[in-house]
């Protein structure tokens, strides 16, 4: 059959063939996009090392899941249904884009095995998604340039507005759609003219285009043929070129970026990959002090970041108003290396990151609650970074004196009050308590089955031993034999370390280790979750460790403990997740089902909940820190529960017990919140 | 700038539960830990400001036995430059005027331009500094808030005043100056910082180094000596309250309340 009109490979303008064009652009396109990449893998390369190459079946699980099936999207629906819409649509479009590539060099071009069945199908369905990736960048823009939904406005402290970008960014892949449509609307009308009667996929742009130019003079029909193929294939090599210069770098760091993210939650990256814990002494530098010293996947990180917003939006942070949006982090990390790691010139000398895009109290307000990367849908990370910017503060001296002396008193007491060793197990004695729970205290001669880790505040802080022993005496119940390490044990450590004092916690590990193997115990329960990540995630070669929501849960469905009716009625309860429970270490279900058990109890769930849920303000060193903020972590977090229509708010760890009790108070809610451990709770209930 | 800030390793009050001991001459040190004096710590910190800013040098001086070297060890991992211990058996129990007396030895063995002290110690007696500069006869400002280098001859200096005034002086240097805290925010020293100065030498001067007779310092030249340490017994009305920090609250609210304090 005769091309009905003359394809850009054989057409001449001005007596000049268009085909040099078709060979020129790809070429200078390829050229330009290959020296930028080289650019841009330079700070990678210079970067600090980082083991992403182990557990290779996860990361294929969270290519497929994360990247290609877009799992974390849907999270915040609008945004996330655009997403998927022009992602698949470009995942289709890809072979399409190439094919025309090579089209303007060699006529009626057809990837092979595209001649047959296969062919026409894809001819339909990448018309559909050229019209669906057409309409989704239009209501985008839209949403982008006119709804503004908040969480894309840049504070003024971080520089000027992002809107123009995206919305330039949505009109490039417009311009993409609809000059691709128009080249084929314009050779089928042609066609029709001719009298084939090619099929063209209804309701489609390619289709719409079609229709209005039938009966169009012939001439117009080949220049609008040419014209948009050209256009196209400018745009095309604009756009990739355009790419590694913002924030739809993702498009094509993203699927490393998740390949390459956390696998393994509740845990903090080592000083330095490849030095073992007994050689930190060695290192001249500790943690990140300049742009270098972040890993090549923290680097990547600052690549991926869409500026998307969700992290800052989960952010607990961020929402008190606290100067911390973990967006920025990213941001402002990206345009660093942009600025370091210029496209022309010398790259540059790094300076000290703090006092630079970073401030002290920046990297000081975070929890460590895990929210922001439990959101991101592309697999960054702050966590391990904030960590490591604070080994730099450290190292440097740059420590708060809010947080110094807790610093100091667990140096020396092993507790951050520096209350003296020997009361560590004073709340084992209280009177009313002695009368009916023995707790032992282990040593050479007193030996039992499991190690009761109780942490600092449980055994400090008068509020939180009333923990203590509610767990001593659930245990008691549950039939378990147990005891507790006493002077010999020092404080988990969980904060020490995500606070950036890694020599401190090697010698907290080092002695709980000793401590915890000479006891001979079997297994370890703590009721404290960030003593449970600690040993979980932090130390390593102990026995089992166990958190009593577990426990409990277990000793529910075998029968050995007994619970009761609710005792009151007109309550109702709602859980909050501790974040180094849930989202850290995954333990949703259990502390559920075992208040479940409790016969008649109402309970309902917080909006924000399971791995959404609000941290309530930190646990650990982060007591002591005097943040700058508007409100408190505890009162927004109060107040949910107050909208979620409960009137006692269940935790499962101390440090939230101890937050929310005092956000009860600041909120001016006594008397209509009440906040109560998980296993305070269960203890009322036990039929003993 | 060359400068000497003169230490002492004290009882944290902080991390410490304070118990007078049986003899009733001191406070029972069994279980104790210790640090470095917070007013000698701000001053360590402002001297290695100045010399940041300025350049020099800054030494750490402490007289006590071989455990104070671990507070002169810190203040190097802060960023002193060296350290000294002043240790001899013949310095125990000595008073201000012995203390101020050992300093002044070792103040001369080298060449300082400013010598700071910590406005007081564990025994809040506050009394080092002033005599250091008296036997010295250096110019000295008390409790100094701020200091700002003029040049190398001259320090314009701020001075905490009773009601909260602020004084500023300028003072001729050499001279000594005793540090008030809040002066700065002292930087955080790790374990680490430590570690890497746990190997550095830190000479050790006796009495016989420093040119000082044994029996002018200590017990011997002491004549300050202590006769009694006690708790005061309660005297009438006073009362303590116990219990928890909640009970307590609420026993001197109705306290206040029972008295016509509160209404």
């Amino acid at each position: 059959m005769e091309p009905v009109l003359i394809g850009p490979s054989n057409f001449t303008l001005l007596g000049i063939p268009t085909v040099i064009f078709s060979l020129v652009i790809p070429i200078i396109g390829v050229g330009l996009f290959t020296y930028i990449m080289a650019k841009r893998i330079a700070p990678l390369v210079k970067a600090a090392p980082d083991d992403r190459f182990g557990d290779i079946p996860n990361r294929v699980i969270n290519v497929v899941k994360i990247w290609l099936a877009q799992w974390r999207q849907p999270r915040y629906m609008t945004g996330g249904i655009l997403h998927i819409l022009i992602f698949f649509g470009f995942l289709s479009l890809g072979i399409r884009s190439t094919s025309l590539v090579i089209v303007g060099l060699k006529e009626g071009f057809v990837v092979p095995g595209f001649e047959g069945v296969i062919g026409h199908a894809y001819n339909i369905l990448k018309d559909y998604a050229a019209t669906w990736v057409l309409v989704a960048c239009i209501i985008a823009a839209v949403r982008r340039g006119i709804f503004r939904p908040e969480r894309y406005d840049v504070p003024k402290k971080y520089g000027h507005d992002h809107t123009g970008e995206a919305v330039f960014v949505l009109g490039i892949i417009a311009t993409l759609m609809i000059t691709e449509s128009l080249f084929e609307a314009a050779y089928v009308a042609a066609q029709v003219q001719a009298g084939v009667k090619p099929d063209l996929a209804p309701a489609t742009i390619a289709w719409l285009f079609k229709n209005i130019l039938v009966g169009k003079p012939t001439e117009t029909l080949q220049t609008l043929h040419i014209l948009s193929y050209y256009i196209h294939d400018l745009t095309f090599f604009f756009f990739l070129c355009f790419l590694p210069l913002g924030k739809h770098f993702h498009v094509i760091t993203s699927i490393f970026n998740v390949f390459f993210m956390r696998t393994k939650t509740g845990n903090v990256k080592p000083v330095q990959y490849g030095v073992e814990d007994d050689k930190l002494d060695e290192l001249e530098s500790f943690g990140v002090k300049k742009l270098e010293d972040f890993t090549w996947k923290h680097i990547l990180d600052f690549y991926t970041c869409a500026d998307c917003g969700r992290c800052s939006d989960q952010c607990p942070a961020n929402a008190v108003g606290r100067p911390l949006s973990p967006r920025f982090i990213s941001i402002k990390g990206r345009d660093k290396v942009f600025e370091n790691y210029p496209l022309r010139g010398d790259f540059k000398k790094s300076e000290p990151l703090i006092g630079d895009i970073y401030e002290e109290d920046e990297i000081w307000s975070c929890t460590t609650c895990g929210a922001c990367e439990q959101e991101c849908p592309i697999g960054i990370e702050y966590i391990d970074k904030i960590v490591d910017l604070r080994r730099g503060m450290v190292d440097e001296g740059m420590v708060p004196q809010s947080l110094q002396k807790p610093l100091s008193a667990i140096e020396k007491r092993g507790n951050p009050w520096g209350k003296m060793e020997k009361k560590r197990a004073d709340w084992t004695k209280a009177e009313e308590f002695a009368e009916t729970c023995q707790v032992k205290i282990l040593d050479k001669k007193e030996k039992a089955d499991v190690l009761y880790f109780v942490d600092s505040v449980s055994s400090f802080d008068d509020r939180m031993q009333e923990i203590a022993q509610a767990t001593a005496r659930v245990l008691t119940a549950a039939g378990i034999d147990f005891g507790i390490l006493g002077k010999n044990e020092k404080d988990s450590g969980n904060e020490v370390r995500r606070f950036g004092e890694e020599m401190l916690f090697q010698d907290l590990k080092e002695q709980n280790m000793d401590a915890v193997l000479n006891s001979g115990v079997r297994k370890i329960v703590t009721a404290d979750p960030h003593a449970f990540n600690a040993l979980t995630n932090d130390y390593s070669g102990l026995p089992p460790v166990e958190h009593i929501s577990q426990v409990v849960a277990k000793a529910v469905k075998s029968g050995k403990l007994r619970l009761k009716m609710i005792e009151d009625e007109s309550r109702v309860y709602t859980y909050h997740d501790p974040c180094y429970l849930g989202r850290h270490n995954n333990i949703y279900e259990d502390p559920r089902e075992a208040l479940d058990a409790l016969e008649g109890i109402r309970r309902v769930e917080m909006l924000k909940s399971r791995d959404r849920s609000f941290c309530c303000g930190g646990g650990g060193l982060m007591l002591f820190y005097e943040p700058e903020e508007e409100e408190r972590m505890g009162v927004l977090r109060v107040r949910m529960a107050a909208k979620a229509g409960a009137n006692v708010i269940v935790t499962a760890c101390p440090f939230c017990l101890v937050n929310m009790e005092d956000a009860i108070k600041v909120a001016g809610m006594e008397g209509k919140m009440e906040a109560i451990d998980f296993v305070e709770l269960i203890d009322h209930h036990i039929i003993r | 700038m060359e400068i000497l800030v003169c230490v002492k390793r004290v009882p944290d009050t902080s991390e410490n539960e304070i118990e007078v001991g049986s003899d009733g001459q001191d406070i029972d040190r069994d279980d104790l830990v210790y640090s470095v004096n917070e007013w000698d710590n701000y001053a360590v910190e402002e001297a290695i400001q100045i010399v940041d800013k300025v350049g020099g040098k800054v030494t750490v001086v402490t007289v006590g036995d071989d455990e104070s070297e671990e507070v002169l060890r810190r203040e190097m991992a802060m960023g002193a430059n060296e350290g000294i211990l002043l240790s001899d058996d013949a310095f125990e129990s000595s008073d201000g005027k012995g203390i101020a007396a050992i300093l002044k030895a070792a103040v001369e063995k080298g060449s300082y331009d400013l010598i700071m002290t910590g406005a007081q110690a564990d025994a809040g007696a506050g009394q080092v500094g002033g005599m250091l500069a008296a036997m010295l006869d250096q110019p000295y400002a008390s409790l100094v808030n701020s200091i700002e280098v003029i040049d190398d001859k001259k320090l314009k200096v701020g001075r905490e005043i009773e009601g909260g005034n602020q004084e500023m002086n300028e003072i001729q240097m050499p001279c000594v100056l005793s540090i008030q805290t809040g002066i700065n925010e002292p930087r955080y020293v790790g374990i680490r910082g430590i570690r890497k100065v746990a190997s550095v030498d830190i000479p050790v001067l006796g009495a016989s180094d420093l040119g000082i007779d044994s029996g002018s310092v200590g017990n011997a030249g002491a004549s300050v000596k202590v006769q009694d340490y006690f708790v005061p017994v309660f005297g009438d009305g006073a009362e303590m309250l116990e219990g928890s920090t909640e009970e307590i609250i609420d026993k001197l609210i109705e306290l206040l309340k029972a008295q016509g304090g509160l209404k």
